[in-house]
């Protein structure tokens, strides 16, 4: 517990190192610090249609935090979350063309998720395998497997499941059966008990990490490879199934924003979530749990950032970039040596 | 034939050329460099500053480059001085590099992250193909004939016995970071002043990974990384061409199927299909 607390202080005193730092930098634009962080806060917060869109943009974080969390415990650095959330979400439009006669909302809802899962999970997959039989490097080829993703997603969306009536890139439009509904309460913004599911999902992740023969195996190949293959512990079954599931999570992404929200896969619409989910998981330094607060912090971020365009003179909404980057190198920067020892071989 | 395609392929190479070449370095001396695709990033942007205010694209060019070296020194800062993960260092570069640009265009233009056109007389005609050329000639010679070619190259090989000779292995890998970043800052500054005419959001656009693929690719020897930019170019220029052009059967060739090749290929490579590509053996141990 001690050493849990001295962690999350370390990655307080990163946030607050990353935001200071970056209202230092609007003060210097000639910005008041002050009345950005209130229209960051006032815009995450400030009636339930914000609030309902902060949690939105806090969903697909949660994915993108395990999807880098859930390998980082093997020893991996999935750079690929941004693919896998694209070959996800595709899935789960796609299972909306195949599976258009299923009427039960819950079988569809399933049907779709089962897509999504696999499909990402599989894009994990790849650079699991190769990693495992051929030694490359993940974050290269997960980094060119995201690049992959977002041409095939292009030419799916173009070529093979158009919606022929819109004029944007964009799907044919989901069976309602598959629309996941929204709180009332949140006047518009797409979000439902999805949230709450996601945030089991976190608890369930943490509790098979630490109880599962599975997670177990995992825990051991990324703290000692030689010692957990003397045990008898297959390296390259744990990095594969830790890469499959890492590609699962993000591509649920495609639940939160398909079903969840456009009802259609439109081209582009990911805020680089894939990337964030670096940061989420940066900041809660592996530990599962700790994607919860890390990513509310980044979707209140998201959505508090939005607002800069409208209510400030000097600053815009990309000002979250510069946020995010700062707060990651002063976690980083700051809590070096627990870092090293986790992702020595990433 | 020169025209339409060799002129064309030499001219979107420039920029993965140069990058890949500060990539090359930076790696050689033992660290991992994600960040080439940030540095090209705010290269672009006060390449397209400079060449705007001054109007000479020369003094632009190098603002570009000197951009992209001051970003690389934080990335120094952060890697070598406190020692954080380099990859992860390199993502919160990129993540922080994309906000650069949005953030000074607001203030000195009043624009969301793009720069107004450069008048023609502020850009280039061809001479960033010479000073790519010339990069290249000197990238070469110091990387094989140079004393500071050799002893960049031990820092990232047998740090340890470049440390017995006397030599720092930090500053050696601060010369790799600073070199990337003013090489990665200068192929941004073609982007903008040179490919075009003016600086658009997100103007790098995954150059930046195209030329760490090269690097790979070309196993972190000069000659072989610049002939994999020009495979990358070559694709680039057939990605433009064949756009709406029948093949075979009835239907044009996607133009995705031609824009992926370039990662295709590289993973190919990784997979160890076309022998193996070795990295520097002390690449990220710092």
């Amino acid at each position: 517990m001690n050493r849990m607390m001295k962690a999350s202080l370390k990655s307080i005193a990163g946030v607050l190192l990353g935001l200071t730092l970056a209202l230092i930098v609007c003060h210097f634009a000639g910005e008041s610090p002050w009345k950005v962080l209130k229209v960051l806060f006032q815009s995450s917060f400030g009636s339930g249609y914000d609030f309902g869109m902060t949690l939105f943009y806090a969903a697909p974080l949660f994915l993108t935090g395990l999807a880098v969390s859930i390998p980082i415990r093997a020893g991996l650095f999935n750079v690929g979350g941004e693919g896998q959330l694209l070959i996800g979400a595709l899935a789960a439009a796609y299972a909306g063309v195949v599976g258009k006669n299923i009427a039960s909302p819950v079988a569809a809802v399933l049907f779709a998720t089962a897509f999504a899962f696999v499909a990402g999970g599989i894009w994990g997959l790849i650079p699991g395998i190769l990693k495992a039989k051929r030694g490359s490097h993940e974050v290269i080829t997960t980094i060119m497997m995201n690049f992959i993703a977002a041409g095939l997603s292009s030419y799916v969306t173009l070529y093979l499941i158009k919606d022929p009536e819109s004029s944007q890139a964009e799907t044919m439009l989901l069976p309602e059966a598959f629309h996941l509904k929204p709180f009332e309460k949140f006047a518009g913004a797409p979000m439902g008990w999805l949230i709450f599911v996601l945030i089991a999902l976190v608890f369930v992740i943490h509790y098979w990490m630490w109880n599962s023969v599975r997670g177990y195996e995992l825990k051991a190949v990324g703290e000692n490879e030689k010692a957990a293959e003397t045990y008898g512990i297959s390296k390259q079954s744990a990095w594969m199934f830790a890469m499959f599931m890492a590609g699962g999570m993000a591509g649920l992404v495609g639940v939160v924003e398909v079903l969840g929200n456009a009802h259609r896969f439109k081209l582009g619409f990911s805020a680089d979530y894939g990337f964030v989910g670096i940061a989420v998981a940066l900041l809660a330094r592996g530990n599962i749990l700790g994607i919860i607060p890390s990513a509310l912090l980044f979707g209140i971020l998201q959505k508090g950032s939005a607002s800069l365009d409208l209510e400030t003179d000097k600053v815009t909404r990309d000002l979250s970039y510069i946020i995010q980057g700062l707060i990651i190198l002063g976690v980083v920067a700051e809590g070096l040596f627990e870092w090293r020892k986790k992702a020595k071989n990433a | 034939m020169l025209d339409s395609f060799i002129l064309p392929v030499c001219r979107v190479s420039a920029p993965l050329i140069l990058a890949a070449l500060g990539g090359m370095w930076c790696e050689r001396s033992g660290v991992i460099q994600i960040g080439l695709e940030g540095f090209m990033l705010v290269g672009s942007f006060f390449g397209a500053v400079y060449a705007l205010n001054t109007s000479n694209p020369y003094i632009g060019l190098l603002m570009a480059g000197v951009a992209g070296m001051v970003l690389s020194s934080l990335y120094g800062m952060v890697v070598l001085r406190y020692r954080a993960n380099q990859i992860v260092s390199g993502t919160a570069i990129n993540l922080f590099a994309m906000g650069i640009p949005p953030f000074f265009s607001k203030i000195w233009f009043d624009s969301t992250g793009s720069t107004p056109p450069i008048p023609t007389a502020a850009q280039f005609q061809i001479a960033p193909l010479w000073i790519t050329l010339a990069l290249v000639a000197l990238s070469a010679w110091a990387y094989h004939s140079s004393r500071f070619g050799l002893r960049l190259r031990f820092a990232g090989e047998h740090p340890d016995a470049l440390q017995s000779a006397g030599v720092s292995i930090s500053w050696k890998r601060w010369q790799g970071i600073l070199i990337s970043g003013f090489l990665a800052g200068l192929a941004g500054g073609t982007l903008s002043t040179y490919l075009s005419s003016s600086f658009i959001r997100n103007m790098s656009a995954g150059r930046g990974f195209i030329a760490l693929a090269a690097v790979i690719l070309g196993k972190w020897k000069p000659i072989p990384t610049v002939l994999a930019c020009l495979l990358f170019g070559v694709t680039e220029i057939a990605q433009i061409r064949l756009q709406g052009v029948v093949l075979w059967g009835a239907e044009p060739v996607p133009v995705q199927w031609i824009q992926i090749l370039p990662y295709l290929i590289t993973i190919i490579v990784l997979a160890g299909a076309v022998g193996r590509s070795e990295s520097p053996k002390a690449l990220g141990n710092s």
